[in-house]
């Protein structure tokens, strides 16, 4: 064992990987001779050399295509869209082609590919650099969508994701770059598509994602300490949604609360609400209820981007509320 | 109209053999009569959605074809039917998926505009305008990258070259030194507008180039023999080492943009200059000048019209695509699901 941050696990996942299959290469901005700009990626190039870590011009189009043909034509890359909200400006690639493209051709070709990128908020970039983009994937056919919420997951869900066949998109919660914690020696792979119970309890399932995950514990605890006992389910993956585990832990409990770093619209927790309403409508004990960052662009100022996204005292309160129906 | 097509990367094409020449012929037929069944199609409500038809810009596809080799990649646009003919799809395939029935290329799931054939190397057509060049220039970086020496050749229309993907492909293409060639389709009209009147520039590819560190590089794209040369030139380049082309091959559509544009905006002059640089029969004239018999061109054009015919009956005796294809191959192991 040895004490990882979030930031190391990345490269050590993408490391991981290369080191097993030479057919996997890595591109971006800034991701080589830089180690990245959140230096996710330190030690690739001087590991695996410029032949297979490749600096590239500020060109999302051109990265992503040429990561779609290389994954087409046998290679199996990984790319860097440096910040998730820069994915507005490649949009075409991922929204039409390579989740697509699959299927048009009835199986001809395949995209083992993987795009990863920082993610969400927590170091007041402002509107433009700090949304949580996930649910915007989540929404195209095609797609697969993970969002690891801590380093042993990181590098075990981006081996499962390297291995895939897949288009599959990683998504860091950059708020959670420097945060540590103990990851076992040698390799770890995870399997895509598989939530994790991370709490049991019998009051509550308290479902979150990403950087709300350690907010959810922490609520866990704290509710805990008031009488309530949290189930508390870390989603990992949006796309294949795992809602046998989802299921299981929300119908043993009644109740369900998400907690959701995606403004308000059209968030993840809205398709989990609706299918255990649909699928467990005989367990339910209460409404169930959304935690989200507001409908709106994220403020960059200290305080208004903590008042936008779930705190834990707004999760705390939240379910406190909720639990009186 | 002048051509400045740079001799050093337009060597003389008296390397054709007569029976090569004769090819390019029948190439540039097989593509004409199959764009006429489409439309015959089209009216009789078989072919459905929209189709886009290479009718006047055969040479094109068939001269850069005739200079490309086996495992060489394609990358082409929503107007590329006689890309995939030239490469040795079989017309049947292609015709029933755009029937949309069981026995098309993909199964009925793509249509006209998706067509794909990975068996023969190419790797798609693109309905987006632009995405096959960022797109392209990955297949070259895997045969870069493995060593194979295979070329990629990514043709793409005139109006591409004012979308932003072009210009960040050149780049990327020159910057990574990428076995690629990019061939730009101008047939003067971007959809319903013409070219020049929403370009910077009078040749919308070729004069960018230079902005790219490229030689720009002008071929009458009528001129079957000129574009093979061309690009025969630029795919050893390729091939070579030597990195991407950028060639601007100079032609017309003589139809609409799609089946709903009968072209009325194109003034008659322009359209009947153009119809008298048809490139099939000022080939057809040139061949029969250096004394090909007329009748082998003759027969050529009967054999067509027999493969096209089979080809129909073919697309038309397929049945439509099981229902339970609605729900197969978006992942790579067959199947759809969102869900575990």
């Amino acid at each position: 064992m040895a004490l990882v941050t979030y930031r190391e696990a990345v490269a050590r996942g993408i490391a991981q990987e290369m080191r097993r299959d030479e057919s996997v290469v890595f591109l971006g901005e800034d991701v080589a001779a830089a180690g990245g700009v959140f230096k996710t990626t330190v030690g690739l190039l001087d590991e695996f050399g410029p032949k297979r870590v490749r600096d590239t011009p500020i060109s999302e189009q051109a990265i992503l295509g040429a990561t779609m043909g290389a994954a087409m034509a046998g290679l199996r890359p990984i790319a860097e869209i440096m910040f998730s909200d820069f994915y507005a400006v490649c949009w075409d690639l991922v929204a039409n082609e390579m989740s697509k493209s699959r299927y048009m051709a009835d199986g001809q070709v395949s995209f083992p590919l993987v795009i990863k990128s920082g993610n969400g908020a927590g170091l007041r970039f402002g509107a433009q650099h700090s949304q949580d983009i996930s649910n915007w994937a989540m929404a195209i056919p095609g797609l697969k969508v993970v969002c690891p919420s801590n380093p042993v997951d990181m590098i075990g869900l981006m081996a499962a994701a390297v291995r895939d066949n897949d288009p599959v998109l990683i998504f860091e919660a950059k708020g959670m770059y420097a945060e540590k914690a103990e990851v076992p020696n040698g390799e770890i792979v995870d399997s895509l598509g598989k939530a994790k119970i991370i709490r049991e309890g019998d009051d509550c399932t308290i479902a979150a994602l990403g950087m709300m995950v350690p907010r959810a514990m922490r609520a866990a605890e704290i509710l805990s300490s008031r009488g309530i006992e949290a189930t508390v389910v870390d989603v990992r993956s949006l796309v294949p949604l795992d809602v046998t585990t989802l299921m299981a832990a929300y119908s043993r409990t009644g109740r369900l609360f998400t907690v959701e770093e995606n403004p308000r619209l059209c968030g993840w927790g809205a398709e989990l609400v609706s299918i255990i309403v649909e699928e467990g409508f005989e367990y339910l004990d209460g409404p169930p209820v959304r935690i989200t960052t507001p409908h709106l662009p994220l403020p960059a100022a200290d305080n208004l981007e903590d008042l936008a996204l779930p705190s834990v005292e707004r999760i705390v309160s939240t379910i406190t509320e909720g639990m009186k129906y | 109209m002048t051509f400045t097509t740079d001799p050093l990367t337009n060597p003389p094409t008296d390397s054709l053999s007569t029976a090569d020449q004769i090819d390019l012929y029948r190439q540039m037929v097989r593509a004409r009569q199959f764009e006429k069944r489409c439309y015959d199609l089209f009216l009789q409500n078989l072919v459905k959605g929209t189709t886009h038809l290479y009718i006047g810009q055969e040479a094109i596809a068939t001269g850069v074809s005739a200079a490309m080799s086996e495992g060489d990649y394609t990358f082409v646009t929503y107007r590329g039917h006689a890309h995939l003919l030239v490469r040795g799809t079989p017309m049947g395939p292609i015709l029933a998926e755009m029937l949309g029935r069981s026995n098309g290329l993909m199964s009925g799931k793509g249509g006209s505009m998706h067509l794909i054939d990975a068996s023969r190397g190419v790797l798609g057509s693109y309905a987006i305008i632009g995405a096959q060049l960022v797109i392209a220039n990955g297949a070259a970086w895997a045969a870069q990258y493995k060593e194979t020496g295979q070329v990629t050749v990514c043709f793409f229309g005139d109006g591409a070259t004012n979308i932003g993907a072009f210009h960040e492909a050149m780049n990327f293409a020159v910057i990574w030194n990428l076995p690629i060639v990019f061939v730009c389709e101008n047939n003067q009209y971007m959809e319903y507008t013409p070219i020049r009147s929403v370009t910077a520039v009078d040749r919308p590819a070729a004069d960018r180039a230079g902005a790219y560190g490229l030689d720009p590089v002008v071929v009458d794209g009528n001129d079957v023999e000129a574009v093979y040369g061309t690009a025969a030139a630029a795919v050893h380049k390729a091939r070579t080492g030597g990195g991407p082309t950028l060639i601007e091959a100079l032609t017309y559509r003589h139809g609409g943009h799609s089946r709903a544009d009968p072209g009325k905006y194109r003034p008659d002059e322009e359209l009947q200059a153009w119809l008298a640089k048809d490139p099939i029969p000022n080939y057809r004239s040139a061949l029969i000048g250096r004394g090909v018999a007329e009748r082998d061109l003759d027969l050529i054009d009967a054999q067509t019209r027999h493969e096209v015919d089979e080809a129909t009956e073919m697309a038309k005796s397929g049945g439509l695509p099981a229902d339970e294809l609605l729900w197969t191959n978006l992942w790579s192991d067959g199947s759809s699901g969102w869900r575990t």
